[in-house]
């Protein structure tokens, strides 16, 4: 209160006058007291506008919820969804050879006509691969940079991508161009005196099985975990 | 004593329209379609305000110096109304099954009444859309029209520029041919390669780990539906931004200064 005379003329000379004059609360007339809305009483918590307001949007966000949710689900239900293990047959095992791949057309998606069915490279498993003579290897044409089809050029005992440039050997691992893992393959058993085709999986370089991966996910090292298994598709 | 209502205010009249010179005075037919034609304009006026919001927006000041580049944010937005209007025509013949998206679109170009002009409009104009919309981002970056205020309406339009890019990737889907099956393969796969979130975006936007018929459909309803839609209202938030703000000079206008700062310039 000392410096009251001194400074409440005189607003904006310095900063003291702005202090006390510009606030004004503490040197001013009594503030008024603060309105009371009809329904007030002593010692409420919540008015009534505050608890119909947040009642209103309460409602209407249980109302907007009720819509929304359902219909982000519907959207992403596919991710969440597992597709079924489908075995096709694809032939007895007197059309295969340990030395070269036979092709195979198979149905990958029984909803899109032609478009879903796709090349399947397969032959005999080969002891100077290191593999069993009683297995078979099924290799997937789909290359591992984008997913174009790769082609099995049997002089060259290669298999080329045509989009970029992918080369691959007779085990499918890369030995040229952009792609980051070895050829997709899928699972083979024998049943009834019929080689069969079962789901697709992925290898990494050390031809270790993954669950199935989309083409430009490596799998080796620290990059496996920077692309997990996803939820739709069936484990290794 | 009589009890008095307080009147409820009433807008004011409108101006009478100005004596027109009459043949013979006798009121021509002329007349009669400009009084009904003011009457129905004045009608709509007086209820919703209209007037005011048009000129506001289309009389608006402009600083000096603008010139032809401040047009390719409109012509952007032409060329996605002229997508919207041939893309509604396109929907009533095409069919995103798979079985006959193809043959569809055949039917359109082949068949179908000026079929392949309005085709053809919507596939040029997709990459007409596509060049204006960089040019106009190139004008906004080289005209500095990007700063304060006007970060918000920057950002607006890279979700536009991004929307748009994505009209691109699913439209070029639906023709259903060799080259947009396996463009399409390429495409998802690229946005499976995102580290973590990857696979299941890929997922998401196949329906599923194996191209299907869901692909399509979902490809189209995005197409079609979802990010039309969403353009449509950012473009609506992008156009009221520019209203509210103004737009700015070419760097090469300078400001005039008031008389006595102007003297001081170096």
């Amino acid at each position: 209160m000392a410096d009251r005379t001194e400074t409440e003329r005189r607003p904006g000379t310095g900063e003291n006058g702005a202090h006390t004059s510009r606030d004004g609360a503490p040197n001013g007339p009594e503030p008024l007291p603060k309105a009371k809305m009809p329904g007030y009483f002593e010692g409420e918590t919540v008015t009534r506008r505050a608890l119909f307001s947040g009642g209103a949007m309460a409602a209407g966000g249980i109302a907007g919820a009720a819509i929304a949710l359902p219909a982000i689900g519907f959207a992403l239900g596919p991710v969440f969804d597992k597709v079924e293990e489908v075995w096709q047959d694809a032939g007895p095992p007197s059309d295969f050879s340990p030395d070269d791949y036979t092709p195979k057309v198979l149905t990958l998606d029984t909803t899109v006509g032609e478009a879903g069915k796709t090349t399947v490279y397969i032959r005999k498993g080969n002891t100077s691969l290191g593999e069993r003579t009683d297995e078979y290897v099924a290799i997937s044409t789909r290359c591992a940079h984008l997913g174009c089809p790769v082609r099995w050029v049997s002089p060259a005992q290669r298999f080329v991508c045509p989009c970029h440039g992918g080369v691959y050997n007779a085990r499918g691992e890369v030995e040229a161009g952009p792609p980051v893992r070895p050829l997709d393959r899928f699972k083979t058993r024998v049943q009834a005196g019929t080689v069969q085709i079962g789901p697709r999986f992925s290898v990494n370089s050390k031809l270790e099985r993954f669950s199935a991966r989309d083409p430009g996910e490596p799998l080796d090292g620290l990059w496996k975990y920077l692309y997990p298994k996803r939820f739709s598709v069936p484990g290794v | 004593m009589a009890i008095r209502i307080p009147k409820p205010p009433l807008p004011g009249r409108r101006k009478p329209p100005p004596p027109q010179e009459r043949v013979n005075g006798e009121v021509t037919v002329k007349d009669q379609a400009a009084e009904v034609g003011a009457g129905i304009v004045g009608w709509v006026d007086e209820r919703t305000g209209v007037g005011g919001f048009t000129k506001g927006m289309l009389f608006r000041k402009v600083p000096k110096g603008t010139n032809w580049f401040y047009t390719l944010g409109s012509a952007t937005m032409f060329a996605f109304l002229s997508q919207a209007i041939t893309g509604v025509i396109l929907a009533m013949y095409y069919d995103p099954d798979p079985s006959r998206a193809y043959d569809s679109v055949q039917h359109i170009t082949n068949d179908v009444f000026l079929g392949s002009i309005v085709r053809g409009m919507h596939r040029w104009g997709a990459t007409v859309m596509m060049v204006l919309i960089f040019l106009h981002m190139g004008r906004v970056f080289f005209f500095g029209a990007y700063k304060y205020p006007r970060e918000l309406n920057w950002i607006i339009g890279v979700v536009l520029l991004v929307m748009t890019l994505m009209m691109g990737l699913t439209g070029y889907l639906l023709p259903f041919d060799q080259r947009s099956f396996w463009a399409t393969i390429v495409a998802v796969n690229l946005n499976g390669t995102a580290p973590v979130l990857g696979p299941y975006l890929a997922d998401f936007l196949r329906a599923g780990p194996e191209f299907g018929a869901t692909t399509l459909t979902r490809f189209y309803a995005m197409h079609m539906l979802l990010i039309p839609g969403l353009i449509a209202a950012l473009i609506g938030i992008h156009l009221y931004l520019v209203v509210k703000l103004g737009t700015t000079a070419p760097p090469w206008m300078k400001a005039k200064l008031p008389e006595p700062l102007e003297k001081e310039r170096v």
